[in-house]
């Protein structure tokens, strides 16, 4: 029997993917050049939605036998997943009409892709996890390879896909060994065998790990990263400024909600494991970072070195003092992450010509002096990715170090802190080129993209003045995660 | 039968997919492939459905089977894709994108 409380747990989920539904069909009577309007309805469905989800926030909430859940992590996640749909939605308005691939099923897959997302933040059985992660994986694919005719779009989605599913693989499999240990698939009713000690250890641990290596691939972790440069590149830049953002974080959902309600106990095996990960994933991705010219590679690499430093304090998933400052110090992180990343990104929308074409680091020459506030605001942002003080990147590195040296990681945060550093280099050479070397860019700007840019880079700015708010907003999320 | 049998088999299954997934270079044998330790998961899963006496695990494969048809119809739909532009989705030769 569904009661309505039921119901309510996952409106916000119900009103984005009914939107989608009925776009896809409204937008048959949308004639081609006028897609604009099918991009303004999905972001009044993605509106409707948010206010929905921030109506429904502080209530705690297991819903349909407890197969969902809506707590302070979920509404927090949500409103993350949202946002960054939006701001995906007005980056792409005007990218997707000058690279000619103007339909309006892109922004219905987008919708489809955020459901996907929002119902993997409430996941609380294994059964949901793998159907979210499906949901919104399976449209990316398509979202990938939007651009079709075009070779790079093409080869990119095929390699998404195919690796994707591989990691989908995993997740299965180990899904189902976990259900061959326990015989529970619900979170309450796997930590209760758990607790009890009458699951097979031996083959949990295996499904465990499995379900790692699985969520690994999701989040771009070394030595899970292989796809992620090719896929990025390849992808239209807005659909690799979502990806890097709303994918990331929903990856770092599914991973922080199964880790941090079912795997407590094996803390002891898999701890040594996420170390390894943590370390290998920032050294990788700022060493091979350097080596780039093409800057979409280079933020793919920078987005795998950030994936990094929130591993890095996840690694204490099971000490329970400081796990609540690992849950803020990431939720935080995500926000400071993606309000720099999609600044960056509108900017790399800005100077790409035609499709993969004018985004080399030569092309950036004379922008900072024929267009002052592009330079400016990219200078924001690369500061903010490379941790400097006096923006968000810096706090959000700040307390993901914090927490891992209160954990105790203190070689991890060394390791961190050294490979900050070494970013440096390969962030301010962006602004190098922008500002020191001379060019002629014709650029034109839409007023959609320039206005991301800018309340991206005021917000790296100001936020950073007041992080404290955003820091207690995400601690108020972890009260209510377990 | 013991219960070691069929996750020895479903084992062999997954390792087998895994295997085929790195090795093989045709993207439909890596499709195959993936396939198999999709399957490998429901054996598991029919499996202690029965042992445990609970649906629930039965009812995951027919979700399970959904979720592999949805990315069926995504997979191939790429692969005639890139088949028209490229004529081969032999892996090795998708090397437009590099650094």
């Amino acid at each position: 029997m569904t009661r309505m409380i039921d119901i309510y747990s996952i409106l916000p989920v119900m009103i984005v993917a009914g939107w989608a539904l009925l776009l896809l069909v409204v937008d048959l009577w949308i004639p081609r050049h006028r897609k604009g309007i099918t991009a303004l309805l999905a972001a009044i469905g993605l509106a409707i939605a948010l206010g929905f989800v921030l109506a429904s926030s502080g209530n705690t909430i297991l819903g349909f036998n407890q197969m969902v859940v809506l707590d302070g992590f979920s509404s927090f996640m949500q409103v993350l997943f949202l946002v960054s749909g939006m701001v995906a939605v007005a980056l792409a308005y005007d990218y997707i009409q000058r690279m000619n691939i103007n339909h309006g099923e892109f922004y219905v897959l987008m919708m489809f892709s955020i459901a996907g997302m929002m119902l993997m933040s409430q996941a609380y059985n294994l059964l949901m996890v793998f159907l979210a992660l499906e949901l919104l994986s399976i449209p990316l694919y398509v979202l990938t390879g939007f651009a079709r005719t075009r070779l790079e779009s093409e080869e990119a989605s095929l390699k998404y896909f195919l690796l994707g599913a591989f990691a989908s693989g995993f997740v299965l499999y180990g899904t189902a060994l976990i259900f061959s240990a326990t015989g529970q698939l619900d979170f309450v009713g796997i930590a209760a065998v758990v607790t009890a000690g009458s699951a097979n250890s031996v083959l949990f641990l295996i499904g465990a790990a499995l379900l790692l290596v699985g969520f690994g691939f999701k989040i771009a972790a070394v030595p899970f990263q292989m796809w992620t440069p090719d896929v990025y590149q390849g992808a239209p830049t807005p659909v690799t400024a979502f990806m890097s953002v709303a994918v990331k974080a929903a990856g770092f959902a599914a991973l922080m909600r199964v880790f941090l309600v079912l795997f407590p106990s094996l803390s002891e095996h898999l701890t040594p494991i996420l170390w390894v990960m943590a370390a290998l994933t920032m050294i990788v991705g700022n060493i091979v970072a350097l080596a780039q010219n093409n800057i979409k590679r280079m933020l793919a690499y920078s987005a795998i070195a950030h994936a990094g430093y929130i591993l890095m304090a996840f690694v204490a998933f099971g000490n329970g003092e400081v796990v609540g400052n690992t849950v803020a110090a990431t939720l935080f992180y995500l926000v400071a992450y993606g309000l720099t990343s999609f600044g960056a990104w509108a900017l790399v929308i800005v100077i790409e010509r035609e499709y993969g074409k004018g985004i080399l680091l030569d092309d950036l020459a004379g922008i900072g002096k024929h267009y002052p506030w592009l330079g400016v605001a990219m200078l924001v942002f690369m500061l903010s990715f490379a941790g400097v003080p006096l923006t968000m990147g810096f706090w959000g590195k700040f307390y993901l170090f914090r927490t891992a040296v209160q954990a105790g990681y203190i070689g991890l945060a060394i390791i961190g802190l050294l490979t900050s550093v070494a970013s440096a280099y390969y962030y301010l050479r962006v602004v190098v080129y922008m500002f020191m070397k001379p060019g002629e860019p014709k650029l034109q700007i839409n007023p959609w993209v320039s206005l991301v840019i800018g309340v991206a880079a005021l917000a790296v700015l100001l936020l950073s003045l007041i992080p404290w708010t955003i820091l207690e907003l995400a601690s108020r999320a972890v009260l209510l995660l377990q | 039968m013991p219960l070691g049998y069929f996750l020895g088999l479903s084992a062999i299954m997954f390792t087998v997919g895994v295997l085929g997934v790195i090795l093989r270079r045709n993207a439909l044998v890596i499709f195959m492939s993936l396939e198999l330790m999709f399957n490998a998961a429901n054996l598991v899963f029919v499996t202690y459905a029965s042992y445990y006496q609970i649906l629930i695990g039965q009812i995951f494969v027919f979700f399970v089977m959904a979720v592999a048809a949805a990315e069926v119809a995504v997979g191939l739909a790429l692969m005639v894709a890139i088949f028209r532009t490229k004529h081969s989705i032999d892996i090795d030769q998708m090397s437009s994108l590099k650094g």
